[in-house]
């Protein structure tokens, strides 16, 4: 993560925008379509259960209303650790950076909960169509936040190593857009997914 | 660490030390000049395995009521030939020429991401590698129990289910094609920011060469459409490897789920493998008519629009599934409108011809022969756009003569000519033209003699996919033909590289410009340096290097600009060449992207037989991510 001294990064770019940074915009706009392939799958199939258990049968709305929650203030968290090393200060970026990623390990826990209730009232990966589209889908969101606990911590570590200083923030500010993309897919599969229940 | 393992073995011999040089080199090479050789490379190895392939179906299917190979041998081989043909030949010599060529025509020093490139490059090798190993897991191979898939390339549900497809010949394929899906975005991505970030000063978008704009079609296409692909193959891996129910029947399950993800992906797909092809004989036009593109814009333009109107056509590969009369004219009407951006590019080449003062060299026979073929292809594809006929047409052989006419006919032909137009750039030696025509003529009658009958064959009812057919019912004879065409190819293809071959020692030195080319490649050495340009050049024109050389009399004919001003680097470059000379930083080379590469074929064997493997895998992934992520890219300053 720290800000290596390619021989492009002295250059000045075409579109003035930073190689790195139009990557990870072209990155999550890919992503994109890969959870809009894998929550079209979930909605394709939302009504075609031949046998349960059915979601209303699973669900706990409250539980993982609290865990979006909490998924959803790790953004907070993100926006003042990038704040932080803006302004230069290391100190307060470590903090808020090891805050989002107790958040995320925080919601990725409670995932890890919620998919045991779920194994234990019958619902597995063979279950029905609804335990293959759902796991499928919520597990490649989680491995997507434990990605990103991983990139985080990893900018902590080198932190520590005195690697990360003010003029390294455009790394905080990647971490920060792959971090906001994974928690808005979240809202969008909280909504379509547990919101809007089918029977 | 290169230097020092060539002192080394420098004391085994010289002879030695060189070889070393020259393998470490490439294995940590981050040139992507050198990566895009290596690309064309191992694509044009696959494209060989592939024609055998073909070969193999050709034999049996040259008679009625053969068994030269069975049932199981016939599927897995024409299954193997359309996966290798599309993901391991075309896309990738599509790939190996925006290596080449991107960096070269926008001013640029190297891609963006240099060790991403060379990722790239190793994940698609090894992810072939990785695919090919399937033949060997079926039993004794040398009494033909070929393990390899066996479901077609596009691999329809629920045939692939671990009911349906036991043995691991779909695993590989699976797990395979999701290898190369990677690859493939990775260049991709690269590509994109190549093209939008690191353009010299002066080459504004529209000032771009075609290839390049086809070139960035074609990466947002990747970039889009794979990951459609990924999520349709990790639902297959899902349930075969693990249970799960996507497309299980019985549980409610549904076969149309896959084929809305494969067409999803699987039509932008096949622009991706034609853009490129447009591109290149976009540049071998104007050069070789001695005339600018005609109407540039609107080449640009359609490029564009088939680029987005790739994405509302998927479903005329499903008009027989039950979608409903809605769906079907929907996606009819996009089929038909599809047509008119690709027909304006074809009488735009058509007019860049028209009163140009053609030079009648290989690389402008190929290119008219792409126009000619390709236009034959793309009609039989508006007849598929007419629902009730489609209904006729599907899964005859009438679809395979059409995507035959379009991948071959069209993209093949247009890569050909583009090998034959920048081999002398990459290599400082002319391909012989004799050679390349006696190439060209051999192909195109192969290629006709093999394609046209299967038109006939189609008409008259034989359905794709079938290992033999009985005699009498009229089918013998076109299929006798299209055997003895596909040998013609295969005698081409011996032509070529026996040219290929014969011109890299003893071609006709070629020297800078041996086209009197009109882009920015054409300006530097042949082969190019590392740094590829002195000074960066600052671009006031489309065909800018053609501008340097020429200026127009009043009658607007091209009058050449004295020699020695010809090519003229000062022009309002920063500063001169001497200066700059100093100031170079190129990229440093690395071990790294090919350790990581590495990590997974190892996850996907772990897959299949044993998850240890995975971790081990993903560590040794991990471990070229972090060594890559944490080394320095350049030279420290």
């Amino acid at each position: 993560m720290q800000a290596t001294t390619t021989a492009e990064s002295h250059l000045e770019t075409s579109t003035g925008l930073d190689n790195r940074k139009l990557l990870m915009w072209l990155f999550l706009g890919s992503e994109c379509l890969f959870f809009g392939s894998l929550i079209s799958a979930y909605l394709l199939y939302r009504n075609r259960n031949t046998v349960g258990p059915y979601p209303h049968e699973v669900y706990d709305i409250p539980f993982t209303s609290i865990s979006s929650f909490v998924l959803l203030m790790s953004s907070v968290s993100m926006v003042l650790a990038l704040a932080a090393i803006q302004r230069g200060d290391i100190r307060a970026m470590r903090i808020w950076l090891a805050a989002t990623a107790l958040l995320g390990i925080t919601f990725l826990s409670g995932q890890a909960f919620e998919f045991t209730e779920f194994y234990d009232k019958g619902l597995k990966l063979d279950s029905n169509l609804f335990g293959s589209t759902f796991f499928v889908l919520t597990g490649f969101h989680g491995a997507h936040v434990a990605v990103g606990v991983l990139i985080l911590s990893s900018i902590l570590a080198r932190s520590f190593q005195g690697e990360v200083r003010q003029e390294h923030s455009l790394a905080v500010e990647l971490a920060g857009l792959y971090w906001h993309f994974v928690d808005i897919v979240w809202i969008v599969i909280f909504t379509l997914v547990y919101l809007i229940t089918p029977q | 660490m290169a230097r020092a393992m060539t002192g080394q073995l420098a004391m085994g011999g010289e002879a030695h030390a060189g070889a070393a040089e020259g393998l470490w080199g490439w294995l940590s090479t981050v040139d992507h000049k050198k990566i895009g050789i290596m690309y064309g490379l191992a694509a044009f190895v696959f494209f060989l395995v592939g024609g055998v392939e073909a070969l193999l179906v050709r034999i049996q299917l040259a008679a009625p009521d053969q068994s030269f190979l069975n049932p199981d041998q016939y599927n897995a081989i024409f299954t193997m030939h359309g996966t290798t043909m599309i993901f391991l030949v075309v896309m990738p010599l599509g790939v190996a020429f925006m290596n080449l060529l991107i960096p070269l025509m926008i001013g640029a020093r190297d891609v963006a991401f240099p060790r991403l490139n060379a990722f790239s490059f190793w994940v698609f090798l090894l992810g072939g590698i990785f695919l090919n190993i399937s033949f060997f897991t079926g039993g004794n191979i040398f009494k033909g129990e070929l393990g390899a898939p066996n479901t077609g390339w596009y691999g329809y549900a629920p045939l692939t289910e671990s009911r349906f497809s036991p043995g691991e010949g779909v695993d590989y394929w699976m797990l395979g094609l999701q290898i190369l899906g990677i690859a493939s975005l990775a260049g991709g991505f690269n590509f994109i920011v190549t093209i939008l970030n690191m353009r010299a000063p002066g080459m504004t978008l529209f000032r771009m060469p075609v290839f390049v704009w086809m070139s960035l079609v074609t990466s947002f296409l990747l970039i889009f459409a794979m990951p459609v692909l990924a999520v349709g193959l990790f639902q297959l891996t899902f349930d075969r490897l693990f249970d799960a129910n996507f497309y299980n029947a019985q549980l409610g399950g549904t076969p149309l789920l896959w084929q809305h993800m494969f067409w999803l992906f699987g039509h932008p797909e096949v622009y991706i493998l034609i853009l490129p092809a447009m591109g290149m004989v976009s540049e071998v036009l104007p050069t070789f008519s001695r005339k600018p593109l005609f109407g540039y814009p609107f080449v640009v333009f359609s490029g564009v629009a088939i680029g987005f109107m790739s994405w509302g056509v998927w479903a005329h590969h499903m008009f027989t599934t039950g979608l409903g009369a809605a769906a079907n004219s929907a996606f009819g009407v996009s089929t038909i409108m599809i047509a008119v951006p690709t027909g304006v590019k074809i009488f735009n080449w058509l007019a860049t011809l028209w009163g140009g003062s053609l030079r009648m060299k290989t690389p402008l026979y190929f290119a008219i022969g792409f126009i000619a073929m390709f236009t034959i292809g793309g009609l039989t594809g508006v007849t598929h756009s007419v629902v009730p006929a489609d209904y006729q047409q599907n899964d005859t052989y009438y679809i395979v003569a059409h995507f035959h006419q379009v991948l071959f006919g069209g993209a093949l032909f247009g890569i050909f000519a583009g090998i034959y137009y920048w081999f002398p750039k990459f290599t400082g030696r002319m391909l012989h033209d004799g050679w390349g025509k006696v190439n060209f003529w051999l192909m195109l009658i192969g290629f006709n003699l093999t394609f046209q009958p299967m038109m006939v064959l189609g008409i008259l009812g034989m359905p794709r996919r079938i290992q033999t057919y009985p005699d009498g019912i009229g089918w013998g004879f076109w299929n006798a033909v299209a055997t003895a065409g596909a040998f013609v190819i295969a005698l081409s293809v011996l032509v070529f590289i026996g040219n290929f071959i014969w011109s890299l020692r003893k071609g006709e030195i070629a020297g800078d410009d041996p086209w009197d080319g009109r882009t920015l490649e054409w300006s530097i050495p042949s082969p190019p340096p590392e740094h590829n340009f002195d000074v960066i050049p600052v671009v006031h024109s489309v065909d800018d290097f053609w501008h340097r050389k020429y200026v127009e009399d009043p009658r607007g004919l091209p009058v050449r600009v004295p020699a020695g001003a010809a090519i003229a680097h000062g022009d309002g470059a920063h500063g001169d060449a001497h200066d700059a000379a100093h100031g170079i930083h190129m990229p440093n080379p690395s071990y790294y992207p090919l350790v990581a590469a590495f990590g997974m074929p190892l996850i996907a064997f772990g897959l299949i037989y044993n998850y240890a493997l995975v971790f081990v895998g993903a560590l040794v992934l991990a471990a070229g991510l972090f060594g890559w992520v944490l080394e320095p890219a350049g030279p420290e300053e």
